[in-house]
């Protein structure tokens, strides 16, 4: 597999020099770097919030914040941040920029400007909503629900807008990746034999093409709402606050799909990179991403199964939810026949992935109990949510990046990090966010109820846990990210292929080539055919 | 794209590096828009939404509309009869730079621009009207001639939905003029005409919109 002009010395890193090189670039691997730079910032932010939010909550009364409306205020930001400027763009936007194109066996997306374009939507609107932080801060929560968003004398209107434009961005990306897969794919890459990322991506930029127009105007409405008063969603003029919390989840229940999907397409490169085998059930897994997709779509109403929305709509949303549970487990049950009498390597991304199935499968389950409306009933707006919600958002989307990121770190920069220190921030990871979000559950059920900065004295024994896990979490992270900047800097050689992975991106240079191949690849085979000498090979390359 | 905007004759012109071939280039940018088209649909369908609700919730609000006549029906059907000429005259465009008419190519388009001018000008009439009688929406509703009912909830939805639907119009022309100043360049010929194919899609949609907001608020009480 050492591909003899691995010697050649130019690739995309030092094929052009300065700022102005990167700032300007049309190729998509620059892009999906400096995407993924700006997602880690924002990331720490959100971070910081979630930490201060978790310290206030670890004993009752007020600790850390001067009031319970700055408390309000902090834990807007974070989820505000979290979905829209981190988990929204981290897969699809950072991995996907870079990979998707290798693993096309294409030269750069469909539409390398509109690709650069999109990044400075996205940067642009991320800048207005957090330009709030140092003028009048938020406190609706990240699902501005009417009529308070309409009301509340804070900056909203710009956090808005900049969800607003961050939209573009999202559609820009979904829109750009759809025709790079049809156009652009290398010869003998027919549908079925395209990595299982890939038909995440498409499925994701399919539900980003469809659902964010949604979003973009039920925040234009709500933004006219403030401004003028158009009163569409103002009981006071008439207008219908269930209207707006129907309109915000048709885009953002599709939107817990745009953050999961690609998590799972990068759980399916790599569990059979480090099985050694075929994957199992190529087509099923393909086909229940579209599946989940489609149902992505039918099931919002059951975030407002307390809204007073018609008891038939609760039952048939309640339906349509339990069906997500069928191509999910048909995932995750094909995951785990993958790896059946593999012979399996307990590199990073395959221990992250691990992790992912631990975790999102309870994440998942859970969310099945919020699906029976009488359970929901109890639950709604306790912690019993929120721990569902992170179970799938950081055990889910996030385990799955850093999977992602520490399976496609050597072909972003050529380098290989330290196994030791990056398996030690895992542990730390997985253990920290179990211990954090695990007694959320049973808060929930307690009762305990979710934005309040303080809370009865019978719930402080499991908030004190809750707290004590998110510093280990913090801790974890900071490793990953200590670790991998020393890879940066002093990282050994890591080679064309180390996993020995089949699909296309390892077949190149690391870092790859400025066109990103020497000569345009063909595919004979499909991308997980571990088979024979194939399934020996990946001890190194 | 990467070469598609120096002033390039069609006859020296060639596909982006990515690409294969201009074909290629052509189906790829053709797809981007519809798929550019769908997300479009999806944006409109939340007011034609908004709008739905509204009258379900409201009945008399449609009948106070349409009894006391605050919309005039003709200045509509004006703007319809403008637009769809325009699609007409933008079809007319595209399928002359497909077969190389410079001279045609350019007259089309002027055609279709100084029809989106007209659209306007019908427009700033009517809104001005509007705005000199305080029919407006929601909050900022003061007129006198009717007091009742949820009229103004209805004013908001015919100022978003025409209002956005009138931005749209604006991009259009500002899209329609810089394929002229390319068309002028000799920039179109049988072998590329992207750029005109593509707006072409874009404006038959901007016409589209406008042939289901001319019945919905102008025409059914």
């Amino acid at each position: 597999m050492a591909n003899s002009s691995t010697a050649h010395g130019d690739n995309y890193l030092n094929h052009s020099h300065g700022l102005k090189s990167w700032l300007l670039t049309l190729d998509h691997k620059r892009i999906g770097l400096m995407y993924l730079f700006v997602i880690m910032a924002m990331f720490l932010m959100g971070g910081i919030f979630a930490l201060l939010v978790r310290w206030e909550l670890f004993a009752p009364g007020m600790q850390f914040f001067s009031s319970p409306n700055t408390y309000n205020q902090a834990f807007t930001y974070h989820g505000a941040i979290m979905v829209f400027m981190v988990v929204i763009p981290l897969i699809p936007a950072a991995i996907g920029n870079f990979v998707l194109p290798m693993q096309l066996g294409a030269k750069d997306v469909a539409f390398p400007r509109w690709n650069l374009v999109s990044y400075y939507v996205y940067l642009f609107g991320l800048l207005i909503a957090a330009s709030t932080l140092f003028i009048n801060k938020v406190d609706t929560g990240w699902t501005f629900y009417a009529p308070y968003s309409i009301r509340t004398g804070t900056s909203t209107t710009l956090v808005l807008l900049g969800a607003f434009i961050m939209g573009f961005s999202s559609i820009l990306t979904g829109l750009n990746f759809i025709v790079t897969i049809h156009k652009l794919r290398a010869p003998g890459l027919t549908w079925d034999r395209l990595p299982l990322f890939l038909w995440a991506i498409y499925a994701t930029s399919i539900v980003q093409v469809l659902a964010t127009p949604v979003l973009a105007i039920t925040l234009l409405l709500l933004i006219l709402e403030r401004t003028i008063g158009i009163g569409i969603f103002d009981p006071k003029l008439g207008g219908d606050p269930v209207l707006f919390q129907h309109f915000f989840w048709f885009y953002s229940h599709p939107a817990v799909y745009i953050m999961v999907l690609p998590a799972m397409g990068v759980i399916s490169d790599v569990i059979p990179t480090f099985s050694r085998k075929p994957i199992f059930g190529y087509k099923a897994i393909a086909a229940a991403t579209f599946g989940i997709a489609l149902v992505a779509f039918v099931v919002w109403g059951h975030h407002m199964f307390v809204s007073g929305q018609s008891e038939f709509a609760n039952f048939v949303f309640s339906f349509l939810t339990m069906l997500v549970a069928v191509p999910t487990g048909v995932k995750v049950f094909s995951w785990l026949a993958t790896m059946y009498k593999g012979s399996l390597r307990m590199d990073t991304p395959m221990l992250y992935a691990f992790g992912f199935l631990f975790v999102f499968t309870i994440g998942g389950l859970t969310g099945v109990f919020l699906a029976v409306v009488s359970v929901d009933v109890h639950l709604t707006a306790t912690y019993f949510v929120v721990a569902h919600f992170h179970y799938v958002m950081v055990g889910g989307t996030l385990l799955a990046f850093l999977a992602g990121l520490h399976y496609w770190f050597p072909k972003f920069c050529g380098k290989m990090y330290g196994e030791g220190t990056s398996k030690v921030g895992a542990w730390l990871i997985m253990i920290g966010f179990n211990v954090t979000f695990f007694p959320q559950f049973i808060l929930g059920v307690l009762g305990m109820p979710r934005r309040y900065a303080d809370y009865l004295p019978q719930f402080e024994q499991l908030n004190r846990i809750s707290t004590i896990g998110s510093w280990f979490l913090g801790v974890g992270f900071v490793i990953v990210g200590w670790n991998l900047a020393k890879a940066l800097k002093s990282g050994e050689k890591a080679g064309p292929n180390p996993w020995g992975a089949l699909t296309l991106e390892w077949q190149t240079p690391s870092p790859p080539p400025h066109e990103n191949f020497l000569k345009e690849p063909v595919v004979t085979e499909g991308p997980y055919e571990y088979r024979g000498e194939k399934a020996l090979m990946g001890s190194n390359a | 794209m990467a070469h598609g905007t120096g002033a390039v004759s069609h006859l020296d012109r060639h596909h982006a590096h990515h690409f294969k071939n201009g074909h290629e280039e052509f189906e790829a940018c053709k797809q981007g828009m519809w798929i550019f088209l769908v997300t479009e649909v999806l944006f409109f369908s939340g007011m034609f939404v908004a709008y739905a609700v509204l009258r379900v919730f409201y009945p008399d609000m449609m009948h106070d509309v349409h009894h006391h006549k605050i919309l005039d029906w003709r200045m509509g059907a004006l703007n319809t009869v403008v637009l769809i000429t325009s699609s007409w005259t933008m079809a007319r465009a595209v399928s002359s730079s497909q077969r190389g008419e410079q001279k045609n190519t350019v007259g089309f388009l002027w055609a279709t621009l100084l029809l989106a001018g007209v659209f306007l000008v019908v427009k700033y009439f009517e809104y001005s009207h509007k705005i000199h009688e305080h029919i407006l929406p929601g909050a900022q509703y003061a007129y006198e001639g009717l007091t009742t009912a949820k009229v103004p909830l209805f004013m908001s939805v015919y100022f978003v939905m025409t209002g956005i639907h009138g931005l749209h119009v604006v991009i259009g022309m500002g899209i329609i003029y810089y394929l002229i100043r390319r068309a002028k360049r000799n920039e179109f010929g049988p072998r590329y005409f992207t750029p005109v194919e593509i707006t072409g899609l874009y404006w038959h949609f901007v016409d589209l919109v406008w042939i289901y907001l001319f019945p919905l608020l102008y025409l059914v009480g």
